[in-house]
């Protein structure tokens, strides 16, 4: 019975949609109001696209499902106006330690790179982050949410979709210029369109449950491997907000399922791992299997699948939540500029390649995890169990424990929207990565560089050079265009130099106070990096040219791949 | 080929000795064990993943 959260119920509201003659039109229509539909919207009304909303249930996720949120979503989050709460609620953690049947083998930290804004991690239940969500989408007159709206059939060609929509009021007919359909694993809208998911489903069935402990424990993640309390299998103990703590039983794949979630099953097996006279209440339970599977491609005409619907993983590394976020990060831009008719529809399809790349790499991190936590034959459990031992007293083995690899970003290296690069940067950012937070300072207060990035392009150049006038030439001619904004960064507060660039050029001076940007991006005077709109680095030189970044600027819209 | 399939032992016979000795009082599940430690071992010490392939693809040819 779950007791520290209630969950929301939103109402339905009846829309002018239902009463026209003819269908309504719209330019996006999103189906599902999940972590990755209130996300598209939220992204897509920052770029100034409208948007309609649908979902068929009126409130968020039940139980805490998704809980772990890397630093990447947490900029994400952070750039949509959700990160503050995210953080404030969650529960940051950098400690954990690994068990091996009756013995602790180590222990960790995670020793997180100093000077960013944002943790590496937090712990949140997914409601939580749902419900951050759906408050923010209050803020937009562009979003229109309604709940109670069940997609009944789609109808999509290569120009327009139609779609019919159940309400409490009845059926009503919608068209639009694109769906996107994050209507999450079991995706109605790809079984319609007569689309698959294809990959691998795991022999393997997992009970989590959410227990409210009575006592402190601490802040820590601890992963058995065949513990004395449920032999041969795994269990995962993690710390979510408000002293709820999820619990992963690993149960095999002959397990009843209707039977393992009943609470007689369940308390016995929790007491065993938390130890003798812990008091704890359950919260919630479910059991379930878990596959790795994806589309092969992510668009069909104009609908666009987006988060679990396109791509599905096992839960080992926190990568179905966060790889959806970043999803999401990468089409928003994109959609956003074609439709507004500044870049060509072929923008698109990068989406597909770069978020396939993402899927892959995804879905071979949880895949090996899977194998390692659940060996697969007798000589890899040897493998796996030899390991383990020898990873109490070497620590080389240590590196080779895989109870989940945490959710890094992905790099799209190889993004036909990259610049080509001429010179080296001594730095381990390359063209197609998320960028580095760093410290700095503005109007002689203390922020964040990722505060700065996004939403536009932005150029950020080091203005130190010794003779600036050409510099200054340069970003003059840049100074004005259309979706870029600079960022001038200088290593020192010298206010009359600083306040003669700033009135030239009419733009803010950043100060790098602590030299952490020169550091982490190799950003010499003269030097100018080119980030998109989803704050990925897209071109970078020794430098600057106007006619350089203009011309990575449309590159990075896509206009090279129509050549 | 960067794995070295040159003879490199400084001793070939003690080696051999050492290896069979270490099989000697094991069962066969422990010896399995123990073979999967040593190749643990070895590996990280070589750590370069090429050469690792390399190994493992010559390993592989068994008929």
């Amino acid at each position: 019975m779950q007791n520290t959260y209630t969950n929301p119920i939103y109402p339905y509201r009846k829309s002018a949609d239902q009463n026209t003659a003819t269908p309504a039109h719209h330019p996006v229509v999103i189906i599902g109001a999940g972590p990755g539909g209130l996300a598209l919207s939220i992204d897509l009304a920052l770029q100034g696209i409208k948007s309609v909303v649908l979902d068929d249930n009126n409130t968020v996720s039940v139980g805490s499902r998704a809980i772990c949120f890397a630093k990447r979503t947490l900029e994400i989050m952070n750039r949509y106006g959700c990160g503050k709460r995210m953080v404030d609620k969650g529960i940051t953690w950098k400690k954990g330690k690994v068990f091996f049947q009756s013995e602790q083998v180590y222990d960790f930290d995670l020793l997180a790179e100093d000077h960013h804004q944002l943790p590496a991690f937090i712990n949140l239940q997914q409601y939580y982050f749902e419900e951050y969500l759906v408050d923010r989408t209050q803020d937009f007159p562009q979003i229109d949410l309604r709940w109670k709206n069940k997609v009944l059939a789609i109808e999509s060609t290569k120009n327009l979709n139609t779609l019919t929509v159940a309400t409490p009021d009845g059926e009503y007919t919608i068209t639009s210029d694109y769906v996107l359909s994050a209507d999450g694993a079991n995706s109605k809208i790809r079984t319609m369109l007569g689309l698959e998911s294809k990959g691998q489903v795991f022999q393997d069935r997992f009970l989590i449950a959410d227990v409210v402990m009575k006592a402190d424990f601490p802040t820590e993640r601890w992963f058995w491997f065949d513990p004395p309390f449920h032999k041969n299998q795994s269990a995962l103990l993690h710390r979510q907000a408000d002293d709820v703590w999820r619990i992963d039983l690993q149960l095999g794949w002959d397990a009843d399922p209707d039977v393992e979630k009943q609470e007689e099953v369940v308390r016995p097996r929790i007491e065993a791992m938390l130890g003798e006279g812990i008091e704890f209440d359950l919260e919630w339970s479910s059991v379930y299997t878990f596959q790795c599977r994806k589309m092969d491609h992510f668009i069909h005409n104009n609908v666009i699948f987006v988060g679990d619907a396109a791509h599905q993983v096992s839960p080992f590394g926190a990568r179905g939540a966060n790889g959806c976020i970043q999803s999401v990060d990468n089409l928003s831009w994109k959609l956003a500029r074609v439709l507004q008719g500044k870049a060509p529809v072929t923008l698109l399809e990068t989406y597909n390649t770069e978020r396939q790349h993402a899927a892959n790499e995804n879905i071979m991190n949880s895949t090996r995890s899977t194998d390692f936590i659940t060996p697969k034959n007798e000589i890899s459990r040897i493998f796996r169990d030899e390991t383990l031992k020898l990873a109490k007293n070497y620590n080389f083995a240590r590196t080779l424990v895989n109870s989940g690899r945490l959710s890094l970003p992905c790099s799209y290296n190889d993004s036909p929207l990259n610049s080509i690069e001429v010179e080296t940067f001594n730095t381990n950012l390359t063209l197609g990565s998320a960028p580095k937070d760093a410290p700095l300072l503005i109007d002689n207060r203390e922020s964040w560089l990722i505060d700065y990035l996004g939403n536009t392009f932005t150029l950020m150049v080091n203005i130190d050079v010794q003779t600036p006038e050409k510099l200054i030439a340069e970003l003059n001619l840049l100074a004005h265009q259309d979706d870029l904004k600079l960022l001038l960064v200088t290593g020192n507060n010298d206010e009359a130099k600083n306040s003669r660039i700033q009135t030239t050029i009419a733009h803010q001076i950043i100060i790098d106070h602590k030299n952490i940007i020169l550091d982490r991006y190799d950003l010499t005077p003269g030097s100018t990096y080119l980030f998109r709109p989803d704050q990925i680095i897209t071109g970078r030189w020794k430098s600057l040219s106007n006619v350089q970044v203009s011309s990575a600027i449309q590159t990075a819209l896509g206009f090279e791949l129509e050549k | 080929m960067k794995l070295n399939v040159e003879a490199n032992f400084t001793d070939p016979d003690a080696f051999y000795a050492s290896l069979t000795d270490l099989h000697r009082n094991l069962d066969r599940q422990q010896s399995e064990s123990a073979n999967a430690r040593l190749i643990l071992l070895l590996a990280n010490h070589i750590g370069d993943l090429t050469i690792l392939e390399e190994a493992l693809t010559i390993a592989g040819e068994v008929k």
